[in-house]
């Protein structure tokens, strides 16, 4: 059952979710996108350009964060627009791993559009890892 | 090399077809952890009324590296993908990404301007079905740091 426009309200979580991610996840990700930038696989080179560690593709942590919002939402195709800014990097340790924490709330109801803009929360440590991080999903 | 700036305003062509299969809808959408069955189940997505499975959201971006590639691996444009970060994403869907379509995108290079001794570098692809139908568009900004830094 899909939830509806009208039981929203501002403010409200509509999902929370924990990401676990390791360096495998990394190289599943290269994979499966095309991006075999290697400061997101190996460490010499990602510290050679200044960076603690490997780190995270950011848009490994967009496509992440926007999964518990498709789940909600019931639909993964009513996901219209979703944007996020790059504002901390990931660094994905080895051996280890990094705990990515996600909050979904209720940002804004546009009952004349039929859409809601849910506002995403996402921080490594209790530190945002995304700014601006907003997705607007179709709702009856 | 600085990055050139003229190429502010430049429109590609259309370049070429992206066709867009199950499997790797399957592996894209186990890479994001996108656990919804309309992602690998053709059942689950014809049941939501898709033609086949569906892409996840950010799956576009594999589509638009594409066309973007057309700007990042043209050397004049002085862009060093070792000083490159990604600073914002945007994707607008026009419709869902499912699998069996063919897609062709055009590189749009909206702006780059210099800002705090970066370059940042504004590209937009506009992904369509092979008849024209707008499919989805993508904003990416990359921060080019100067060669000093």
């Amino acid at each position: 059952m899909a939830p509806q426009l009208a039981d929203l309200e501002v403010g409200q979580e509509v999902a929370r979710t924990q990401v676990v991610v390791d360096r495998a996840r990394l190289v599943r990700y290269a994979a499966a996108s095309g991006d075999f930038n290697p400061i997101h696989w190996n460490e010499r080179v990602a510290r050679s350009v200044g960076l603690p560690d490997v780190i995270a593709h950011g848009m490994w942590t967009m496509g992440a964060a926007v999964g518990p919002v498709a789940d909600w939402v019931g639909d993964p195709g009513r996901v219209l627009d979703y944007q996020v800014r790059f504002t901390r990097p990931i660094p994905v340790p080895d051996p280890g791993d990094a705990t990515v924490e996600v909050v979904a709330t209720v940002g804004l109801v546009d009952e004349s559009a039929g859409t809601a803009r849910i506002d995403l929360a996402v921080t490594l440590d209790g530190q945002r890892v995304l700014g601006k991080a907003q997705a607007v999903v179709r709702l009856s | 090399m600085p990055v050139d700036t003229g190429y502010a305003g430049r429109e590609y062509a259309p370049n070429a077809v992206f066709e867009v299969g199950r499997e790797h809808l399957r592996s894209f959408a186990a890479a994001v952890g996108a656990q919804h069955p309309a992602h690998t189940d053709t059942e689950a997505a014809r049941a939501l009324g898709h033609p086949d499975v569906i892409a996840p959201p950010t799956f576009a971006v594999v589509v638009a590296q594409r066309a973007e590639a057309q700007l990042f691996e043209d050397p004049a444009a002085g862009i060093d993908f070792s000083r490159v970060v990604h600073a914002d994403e945007r994707f607008t869907h026009h419709r869902p990404i499912h699998a069996g379509d063919r897609l062709v995108t055009v590189l749009h290079v909206d702006s780059i301007v210099e800002r705090a001794g970066l370059a940042m570098i504004t590209t937009r692809a506009e992904i369509a079905a092979e008849d024209g139908e707008a499919v989805a568009t993508v904003v990416s900004t990359l921060a080019v740091r100067p060669e000093e830094s």
